[in-house]
């Protein structure tokens, strides 16, 4: 009688180890995610969401090999409220997930530096689409790559577009992030380099009334100003500055780069420029289609960054992709990252991607466009004045030695 | 509301000077004073520093912004003058801090967003006259807002009178918080956004600046500057009036020196306590409307600066006195507007040091008056 009941429960319990055990062995072996950290609330959720849309969109259309080799893709979207504690914090979270091979992100420099120590601390592949910091990819890690380009050539390129218009002296501010103060940087060094006078040279955190910060400048008089900052900021400040009395030109970084800018300014902002590593998803030749995908699934026009985000997610997924070929199973994160960062000629919706030693596209892509019109449904139409193409640093000292 | 007798007791000009006149002068003295305060100390630095940086000479600087300047700190003044008085009123008549006063600003400038939205979906935001539009819009936010303080003043705040003086604090706080989300929830349900955009980009009169010319300099005064003083002012006459004037301001004032006892003399506690909070409320929702057209855009978040900035203009002034929370409120404008223009010239300080500034000269002055500019009056706190 004992015998037979522990002959019971040793049944019962080996057949529930054996069951869980594939449950387990199951989930493991088929999913496979991508995260994103993206701003998804707060005041510039507008670009982040759409950066986070654009991943979702390629998850869905992109999966196809792997879902032939018998793996099922997730994706996974987490909110860094463009804040560097809440981004560090999911990073920690989302590193625990072994499924996570790869992460798209972030929208804020500031927020991706912090961040991207986690990652790397633990071999996980991050592709940026949007920090342009130079220190995102400037401290060797292996895990960190993006397909923007970077602030130490995008500030010059607004600091030579002033003194083309003709400008002689500027008025230089930022919004105190490692974003908005680094772009900031790299322009008053041009500008001066140049011959620009540099008026002043400010951070501000004001979000709402900027009059204390237009005075001195309306004292001064700058022939142009130039704002390293986030449209959510910059635009309430032209704004008031415009209604303040001040005439002359209005220049900033991509951070202008959203619909939400023209919302903001008004007319205050018509004919204002900002200088981009993004165009709008318009100029690209290939990314119609991807323009047609993503009003269809979302229902609005795909802001900036969110082509960039298709792509850093596409090559991610094709890192996967190759890596899980080379095992023959779900590939560690080590070689995903090592995938990725051996990236040649990946012809994405926005340009050619090539990723050098330090993960900077070899060849970036930097604009020059105007604002056209206060209304924020024709954003997309913003002129656009130049294209330039600039190898990254590291390429160019290669060109150089060679 | 003044009894019969009183009026034919005083003639009409005494009337006007009282309640029209006393009041404005007061106000010009405090803005002169504050002003010429203000002005010495910032000759003073230019004095010690004569070019804190190549090529720029303090001096100069200052005489070319300090028309500008006076003009932002008087009307930042107003705006936080008006947002003290809430502040200043409730502590008055409940000895405690409302904390949950700065998102009635917001909840103010929020209201006034909406209906200025709602007026321009219309189409008539053109057609309308700019003094009708400026008044509706502003009046709708004081109802508005004052109706919200009277109702937090109910459910948070009335329940806990008999409980000790930190526990509407928390409540206060936690009201505080629970206004910032609920606003935000309901704009992001009805909008879809939160970066509320005053609907005044189209609005040539308001956003073509004014420009006055100063001996040499000419300024740009933007309209909404105009806008706030003016308004300030005269709602300002109105609350002197009505708190030294009429029956029911005398009832507040009866309140907040003894409650009990006033409640012995028929006076219904309860209902001056409500109105306290309305006219506070209201005064915050003004406030709020007009920072909000002076800036453009709100977000439910836009309460906390200004509110912590107001309480600290009602401590300067003397918590709990009327007349201190608007000079507190002026001082503490044109301190900000002065460092704001000056600070912006020495190398490694620069504005987002203002603020530090600013709250060195408060603790400075509460050394010295631990009670204020005008002190805390314990014979008529209202």
């Amino acid at each position: 009688m004992r015998n037979k009941r522990f002959a019971v429960l040793v049944l019962v319990v080996v057949l529930a180890l054996a069951l869980s055990a594939t449950f387990v062995g199951a989930q493991d072996a088929k999913v496979i995610k991508i995260a994103s950290q993206t701003p998804l609330s707060g005041p510039q959720s507008a670009l982040g969401s759409s950066m986070s849309n654009g991943v979702a969109l390629a998850v869905e259309q992109l999966s196809g090999p792997l879902t032939e080799l018998g793996y099922k893709v997730e994706y996974v979207p987490f909110d860094d409220q463009a804040t560097p504690d809440v981004g560090v914090a999911n990073a920690q979270n989302l590193v625990n997930d072994p499924a996570i091979l790869a992460v798209v992100g972030h929208l804020n420099s500031g927020v991706a530096i912090p961040s991207s120590e986690v990652y790397n601390a633990n071999n996980l592949v991050m592709i940026s689409p949007a920090n342009t910091n130079p220190r995102v990819t400037g401290r060797g890690f292996t895990t960190v790559n993006r397909v923007c380009g970077r602030d130490d050539l995008q500030g010059p390129t607004g600091a030579r577009f002033v003194n083309e218009l003709g400008a002689k002296s500027v008025y230089v501010l930022h919004d105190t992030t490692s974003y908005g103060q680094g772009v900031a940087e790299f322009f008053q060094k041009e500008a001066e380099n140049l011959g620009i006078t540099v008026l002043g040279y400010e951070g501000t955190t004001e979000t709402a009334n900027f009059e204390g910060v237009i005075q001195p400048i309306l004292a001064l008089a700058p022939e142009a100003i130039y704002f390293g900052g986030i449209y959510s900021q910059t635009g309430i400040f032209i704004n008031q500055a415009r209604a303040a009395g001040y005439t002359g030109y209005f220049v900033g970084p991509d951070g202008f780069d959203s619909s939400e800018f023209a919302q903001l300014a008004g007319e205050a902002g018509v004919n204002t420029y900002y200088t981009s590593v993004a165009g709008p998803a318009t100029i690209y030749p290939d990314a119609a289609k991807f323009i047609e995908d993503y009003k269809a699934k979302f229902g609005e026009d795909p802001q900036p960054f969110a082509a960039q985000s298709y792509d850093s997610a596409a090559i991610a997924l094709n890192a996967i992709y190759t890596a899980a070929v080379l095992a023959g199973d779900v590939p560690s994160r080590a070689a995903v990252a090592s995938v990725v960062r051996a990236t040649k000629g990946y012809k994405g919706l926005t340009g050619t991607v090539t990723f050098d030693a330090y993960g900077d596209n070899e060849v970036g892509l930097y604009y020059v466009l105007q604002v056209g019109s206060a209304d924020p449904a024709a954003w997309g139409s913003n002129t656009l004045l130049k294209t330039l193409e600039i190898p990254s640093p590291y390429k160019a000292l290669l060109d150089s030695g060679s | 509301m003044v009894s019969t007798r009183a009026t034919t007791d005083r003639t009409i000009t005494e009337w006007l000077y009282r309640y029209v006149l006393f009041p404005i002068g007061q106000m010009l003295v405090f803005i002169v004073g504050a002003g010429v305060v203000v002005m010495v100390l910032a000759y003073l630095l230019a004095f010690l520093f004569p070019e804190p940086r190549p090529n720029i000479v303090l001096v100069d600087q200052i005489n070319r912004q300090l028309p500008g300047m006076l003009i932002a700190g008087v009307s930042l003044g107003f705006v936080y003058a008006m947002i003290a008085l809430g502040y200043t009123l409730v502590y008055g008549v409940l000895k405690f801090i409302n904390f949950a006063h700065s998102e009635i600003f917001m909840f103010g400038s929020v209201i006034g967003y909406e209906v200025m939205r709602r007026i321009s979906d219309a189409g008539a935001i053109q057609s309308w006259s700019p003094p009708l539009l400026i008044i509706v819009v502003v009046s709708v936010s004081m109802v508005c807002a004052g109706l919200l303080a009277v109702l937090i003043e109910r459910v948070a705040y009335r329940p806990l009178r008999g409980a000790p003086r930190l526990v509407p604090l928390i409540s206060a706080i936690g009201v505080s918080l629970l206004l910032t989300d609920a606003v935000r929830a309901i704009e992001a349900i009805t909008r879809n956004e939160f970066n509320l955009t005053y609907p005044t980009n189209d609005l040539a009169w308001l956003k073509t600046p004014l420009p006055l010319a100063f001996g040499e300099t000419t300024v740009n005064v933007r309209i909404t500057s105009i806008i706030i003083i003016i308004g300030a002012v005269l709602m300002l006459v109105a609350m002197n009036y009505f708190v030294n004037g009429t029956k029911l301001g005398r009832g507040i004032r009866a309140v907040s020196q003894d409650m009990t006892t006033a409640s012995l003399m028929g006076i219904n506690v309860n209902f001056m306590i409500s109105l306290t909070f309305f006219v506070g409320g209201s005064f915050g929702g003004a406030a709020g409307s007009l920072f909000g057209m002076n800036v453009g855009t709100v977000t439910p978040y836009v309460g906390f600066t200004p509110g912590i900035k107001a309480f600290t203009a009602a401590v300067l002034g003397g918590i709990g006195n009327v007349t201190g929370a608007l000079l507190g409120g002026l001082a503490l404008g044109m301190i900000e507007s002065f460092l704001n223009g000056i600070l912006v010239y020495f190398p490694a300080l620069g504005q987002r040091y203002t603020d530090i500034f600013s709250f060195s000269v408060l603790i400075l002055i509460l050394i010295f008056r631990p009670s204020g500019l005008l002190g805390e009056r314990v014979d008529e706190k209202v």
